[in-house]
């Protein structure tokens, strides 16, 4: 299903690179712009089925980008938003984290732009609801946490490193080359050492993703 | 340990000392003294009388006034001739004159307390030390010699020659003492205080600062000079290639020399980013102290647990400076320590930053030893802050930081 886009990035050369790369992946780019207030503006004028927004911006040229990213979702908190980033530390992706449980957020590294289809697709899921946090930011928390995270065995944490990626089971089984049973096995192992409570399974694998996010 | 004083030179052994400088040294200080006291005895006498006998005319009012300023050039004589028995050199106390010409001067130097205690300083040598000098001479070299010579019964001059001689013995030892005790008091006297030196130190301090601070922006404009230029470039060029590899066919040579060329481009970017947090931290400027740590504590090949909570933002500079602090404590712990886990702690307490570091690693860490520790040190000082490490052999090495964070700095 094509969506329609809105793209914030203060640099033009990367901003038509985006473009191009979305439309060539069959969405329409309805706002493309520079600055964070212009994001704002164009969000609510235009009501885009997902946000492509850059950290470091004007006017402040600190993290405008996000923090405009972060009050839309409060105001909005169904709206998709997928940042893109040149940081791994993991208190920018936390502040995008926990606004509106997490549902329907990415936090990519610039990185990952380049391997296109990839991108399309993330984007595409960030719009359908799914959190995709970058894998290196990943890594980085779980050097980080200690606990309870120490208590996973190295397999669960590449289970759980791909459905923070948004991944489905049934992906997460072929990428590590195991059956969809094994993983299931593994995930529902993560939900007990995490101490999450049985509920909707969905909303536990988001619980589990942030569970690493938030100190 | 070389010695530097006339009382240090009394704790060596006898031979030593009894063959050095320092007895000759000693007797010229308190010769030189008890001359210049005579000196400025007399001068200061007629200064008196002349100012109170013109008084009438007011030129006596000139007389007066330099009767109060003496004790300044007296001062500066006693420092420089401190010297003598004392090799650390004693400075000036005094400020600049606020402004050119003699007014200034003259005001700057009545409102000294400096002044006031050279004053002080010059009647007390006149109406005391002086004459002590004179008789510690007198007790220590006239007396023996006199009764050396003394021919009180000529049976007996053979006996009272030993005698004297006997009592002669101790002279370098009672001189030195002496020397020694009234340099203590000259300098205690005469050196600048504490808070004197401290507003020579304030410029060095400000103009240290200032430097830091340049080096500071210059650092941010280069970070964010690489951010805004090459990182969003080589995105765009791994774009580029992207793009330019969906249009490929796939398996084909073109195809892989895009895939390889994207590779090059990752990895580039991987190192661009870690070489600019290396500059600048951005995530400092901007999500502050305790995230920046945190993020510190990530990258730690020794687990380390963050604890800081500060109820706000603090000053840039203090931010900075805590940051390389921590960053290099982290280090040392990485490459030395042996340790196990590392803790950093941070509090706000009024408008004091304390960090603590501790870990659990072989101790024995030495401030004085690593550049690393002492160019800390320097760092800290600009702001006025301290530090202090606790490491036993053994361990646990504990390194406290205390940063002062004035409002508006």
């Amino acid at each position: 299903m094509p969506l329609r886009i809105v793209i914030a990035e203060d640099s033009v050369l990367l901003r038509e690179g985006l473009t191009s790369l979305l439309e060539r992946f069959g969405h329409t780019v309805v706002a493309a712009v520079g600055d964070a207030p212009a994001l704002v503006a164009a969000v609510t004028a235009d009501r885009p089925d997902l946000v492509v927004t850059d950290v470091r911006m004007p006017p402040g040229h600190s993290d405008d980008g996000l923090r405009a990213a972060v009050t839309l979702r409060q105001t909005d908190p169904d709206l998709p938003v997928l940042v893109l980033s040149q940081y791994v530390e993991q208190s920018y992706a936390a502040k995008l984290l926990d606004t509106g449980g997490g549902h329907a957020v990415g936090y990519l590294l610039k990185d990952r732009v380049g391997a296109v289809a990839e991108f399309a697709q993330a984007a595409e899921r960030v719009a359908a609801g799914a959190t995709v946090v970058d894998p290196e930011v990943v890594r980085q928390l779980l050097r980080r946490r200690q606990d309870p995270l120490q208590r996973l065995s190295p397999r669960e944490r590449e289970v759980l490193e791909l459905m923070a990626q948004g991944q489905a089971n049934a992906a997460i089984a072929r990428g590590l080359f195991v059956t969809e049973a094994a993983v299931n096995k593994h995930v529902s192992s993560i939900f007990t050492k995490l101490d999450l409570p049985p509920a909707g399974d969905q909303h536990r694998r988001v619980l589990a993703v942030l569970a690493f996010l938030r100190a | 340990m070389h010695t530097r004083t006339a009382w240090q030179a009394l704790a060596q052994r006898p031979l030593r000392f009894l063959t050095s400088a320092w007895p000759w040294r000693s007797l010229a200080y308190l010769v030189s003294g008890v001359l210049v006291g005579g000196l400025v005895g007399t001068v200061v006498l007629l200064l008196a009388a002349a100012g109170l006998v013109l008084l009438i005319v007011l030129v006596g009012v000139l007389a007066i006034l330099a009767l109060l300023l003496s004790g300044i050039y007296v001062a500066r004589f006693e420092r420089w001739r401190l010297r003598l028995v004392d090799l650390d050199p004693a400075p000036d106390p005094h400020q600049q004159p606020t402004g050119p010409g003699p007014r200034a001067w003259l005001t700057t130097r009545l409102r000294e307390p400096a002044t006031w205690r050279e004053l002080g300083f010059t009647a007390l040598s006149l109406v005391g030390l002086w004459w002590m000098d004179l008789g510690v001479l007198f007790g220590a070299l006239a007396v023996p010699v006199i009764v050396m010579w003394s021919p009180v019964d000529d049976s007996d001059v053979w006996g009272l020659a030993v005698l004297g001689f006997i009592l002669l013995l101790p002279a370098p030892y009672t001189i030195t003492a002496w020397a020694g005790a009234r340099a203590a008091f000259t300098r205690a006297v005469l050196a600048p205080r504490d808070d004197e030196l401290g507003a020579q130190l304030r410029e060095v301090r400000a103009s240290r600062a200032r430097l830091m601070d340049a080096f500071e922006l210059e650092r941010r404009r280069i970070e964010r000079d690489l951010h805004d230029g090459a990182q969003q470039r080589l995105v765009s060029l791994s774009v580029q290639l992207g793009l330019a590899g969906l249009d490929a066919e796939p398996g084909s040579p073109v195809a892989r020399h895009l895939a390889a060329a994207q590779e090059q481009v990752a990895l580039t970017l991987q190192e661009l980013r870690a070489l600019i947090r290396g500059v600048h931290p951005q995530v400092l400027t901007d999500h502050g102290l305790a995230d920046a740590v945190g993020e510190l504590a990530t990258l730690s090949q020794v687990p380390v647990s963050v604890d800081i909570r500060l109820p706000q933002r603090l000053p840039p500079p203090v931010e900075v400076t805590a940051y390389y602090v921590v960053a290099e404590a982290l280090a040392n712990i990485a490459k030395h320590s042996g340790a196990g886990r590392a803790e950093v702690t941070g509090r706000l307490h009024t408008d004091l930053l304390v960090l603590e570091i501790r870990d659990d690693g072989t101790g024995g860490a030495d401030a004085t030893a690593g550049s690393g520790l002492a160019g800390l040190a320097d760092r800290l000082s600009v702001l006025e802050g301290r530090m202090r490490l606790s490491s036993p052999p053994g361990g646990p090495t504990l390194l406290h930081v205390e940063v002062p964070c004035h409002s508006g700095s």
